[in-house]
């Protein structure tokens, strides 16, 4: 009994850690989906998202403001962050990069998250800074069936019912409103959609928009467990194998695709880890990634690709 | 008027298949390289600027040869091929340690027979090493045989993540040295020790040289034209018979080959004692940078491409000492960090083709003016 609930602590702890790489996997499936640039600054988003809102957050403590009313404000201000880069995005590097192949604007996109990375941490500082938004200590579940029960971080679980709630707003978004609409065709067909008079500049200000909203959700979660800090832009390389595994296209696929990454990968840290030396962590990821890309070239969830000459 | 190829008759094959098929282009190179070997040898011993010190050679000579020799490696994958790889810094990272191991003697225990190489010397250790990194390219490229674009650059990604936990984790390849970093051992090459910053320098030129031969004449043959049909339509191109196995792979095994040199190079010429971070994703980002700025499928745009990438940094840090403006170096290194940005999203959109375009242009007003047409 015993392995089993070290076993079911290591998968809980996994999917709820997946979860969150689902958070920032989302963001790029989004911008992916609209625009068809592999938006590689995400993880910068979130960088600059949490910085916004920590360091107002901050501020505003500090003036004597009620912790609620700052949190209103920051999440506002932070929001507000994310529009401008957004439409500073848009405006001066994918406006002028229309008609472009794939590669120019993923690496337009790698270009972009310099920018971010250094403008956000010129602007905000570079430190590490706590952001204490949710409980950090965890529960015991369980107790009577496995001795010392089931450790669950809160933050995880937080971190589960935010992206579910956040699941559920952008499917509404995408299925019931008008602009969703639009985003829908955009995605299908940009020369169509244009045709029947949808502004592309004004759809792509959207989506990167909402990936910005996304990335400053992203933000609230992993800053309150690591810390707002340089590293997390490593997020964006973690989001990889994560739509790889979903698919680039797939909104589920991404939530899944974190899934099985996150439970993966703590499981073979916990399994295999020490057989082969631990910090297994850092690749399995991506090896499982080249595993499905083997078997299923559109990942789990992805549109078949059909190739014509 | 001065750049043009009239009169130059081609009166023979060989004159018709050379290189540089414009004299101008021919007097040119060999000025070039006639600066680079003896110009600058020269200057450096008579300690004139700006090679005089010990500085220019160091940290920008150095790493710039290096880092075109390993763009240049990219360049074949990415620019001739097509495949899209993140994992550059893993191939460099293979070539250096595995040179390291040859260098320094490889034993292997199997049990009842143990395999042991004795420590090799220079030339061949780096191009065994160079030779492993081959091998393990054209592993992790069977996935592009499936798959493409972006999804291949994930699928590099696995490598470069992989190699850089192998090379932390597994002691084996550093010596078990406590510390995990490593020391290159004596650059010896048949009895003649490199160790002045003009002498790594030389030696870094004639490895570049060769290769950057090597490179454009393999790009020129039938080898390069089977790697550019399948970069531009890899159906259409395995439907006129060209494998599309032997293709991608062998692009897979010659980019990681030159990479693993360029490796081996940084390691040991340039950095001396390295840890497995000298070859983190970043150098795989910035050599795929310097491909896409100098430009996609062109040997020289290598060469520009590292030029820029790696001086814009240089001269962005030295901007604010010149003007005496008090920066502190943090926000430098950030400044750094948004003009780069700025400069490669203005550079994609001004000319997506990288400065091997801009060159090439430049080269086509040149055979025209001073009139318009």
């Amino acid at each position: 009994m015993i392995a089993f609930g070290q076993f079911l602590e290591v998968l809980v702890s996994g999917l709820l850690a997946g979860v969150l790489y689902s958070l920032v996997a989302l963001g790029f499936v989004l911008i992916f989906k609209a625009s068809g640039v592999f938006n590689f600054a995400q993880g910068a988003m979130v960088l600059l998202a949490g910085l916004a809102l920590v360091r107002s957050l901050d501020f505003m403590v500090a003036k004597g403001l009620p912790f609620w009313a700052a949190i209103v404000i920051a999440l506002l201000f932070a929001a507000v962050v994310m529009a401008i880069t957004a439409w500073m995005v848009e405006r001066f590097v994918l406006g002028p990069l229309i008609n472009q192949d794939g590669l120019t604007l993923f690496m337009s996109t790698i270009g972009v998250t310099f920018m971010i990375e250094g403008g956000a941490q010129m602007l905000f500082g570079s430190d590490v800074y706590p952001l204490r938004l949710f409980p950090s200590d965890a529960w015991f579940l369980f107790e009577g069936s496995f001795p010392g029960g089931i450790l669950v971080s809160k933050i995880d679980v937080w971190g589960g019912l935010i992206a579910a709630v956040l699941v559920v707003g952008l499917a509404l978004f995408f299925q019931k409103t008008k602009t969703g609409r639009a985003l829908r065709a955009v995605a299908d067909d940009h020369a169509a959609a244009q045709s029947v008079g949808i502004s592309l500049n004004w759809i792509w200000f959207i989506v990167w928009l909402v990936a910005g909203l996304v990335a400053l959700v992203a933000a609230t979660v992993w800053g309150t467990k690591l810390g707002v800090q340089f590293s997390i832009t490593f997020l964006a390389l973690k989001a990889l194998p994560v739509l790889i595994i979903g698919g680039f296209t797939s909104v589920p696929g991404a939530i899944v695709g974190g899934l099985i990454v996150g439970a993966g990968e703590k499981l073979a840290e916990a399994y295999l880890g020490p057989f082969i030396g631990g910090g297994i962590e850092y690749w399995f990821a991506y090896v499982l990634a080249l595993v499905v890309l083997m078997a299923r070239p559109q990942g789990l969830f992805g549109e078949r690709i059909i190739e014509r000459i | 008027m001065f750049y043009r190829e009239t009169g130059q008759f081609k009166t023979s094959y060989a004159a018709d298949m050379q290189i540089f098929p414009i004299r101008q282009d021919r007097i040119a190179l060999w000025v070039l390289l006639a600066v680079a070997f003896i110009g600058i040898p020269l200057l450096n011993a008579f300690h004139i600027w700006p090679f005089g010190n010990e500085y220019m050679l160091r940290a920008i000579l150095i790493p710039f040869l290096i880092l075109s020799l390993a763009a240049i490696g990219l360049n074949i994958l990415t620019g001739y091929c097509g495949q899209l790889s993140l994992g550059s810094g893993a191939f460099m990272a293979i070539g250096a340690y595995s040179a390291y191991k040859f260098g320094t003697g490889v034993h292997i225990p199997f049990g009842l027979f143990d395999l042991s190489i004795p420590p090799l010397p220079m030339l061949p250790s780096i191009l065994l090493g160079a030779l492993m990194s081959a091998v393990v390219g054209i592993l992790f490229g069977i996935p592009s045989l499936r798959i493409k674009g972006l999804y291949l650059a994930v699928a590099t990604l696995a490598a470069q993540f992989f190699f850089d936990w192998v090379f932390i984790r597994v002691k084996w390849f550093t010596n078990y040295n406590s510390s995990g970093s490593v020391s290159a051992p004596d650059l010896n090459f048949f009895g003649f020790v490199v160790n002045a910053p003009i002498e790594r320098y030389l030696l870094c030129l004639i490895f570049v040289a060769i290769f950057a031969l090597l490179a454009k004449n393999l790009v020129r043959g039938n080898i390069g034209r089977q790697w550019m049909a399948t970069r531009d339509m890899d159906i259409a191109a395995e439907l006129m018979g060209i494998r599309p196995l032997y293709a991608k792979l062998s692009a897979f095994a010659i980019s990681s080959f030159i990479m693993g040199v360029a490796g081996a190079l940084w390691a040991f010429v340039y950095l001396g004692a390295w840890e497995p971070l000298a070859f983190s994703i970043d150098r795989s980002f910035q050599i795929l940078f310097m491909v896409i700025i100098g430009g996609l499928g062109s040997i020289l745009g290598s060469f520009l491409g590292a030029a820029f990438i790696l001086v814009l940094p240089i001269l962005l840090d030295q901007v604010p000492h010149a003007l005496g403006v008090p920066i502190s170096v943090e926000t430098v290194s950030l400044l750094v960090f948004i003009v780069t940005g700025a400069l490669i999203c203005w550079l994609l959109i001004v000319e997506p083709r990288g400065f091997a375009r801009l060159w090439s242009t430049g080269k086509e007003k040149l055979r025209l003016w001073p009139y318009p047409y």
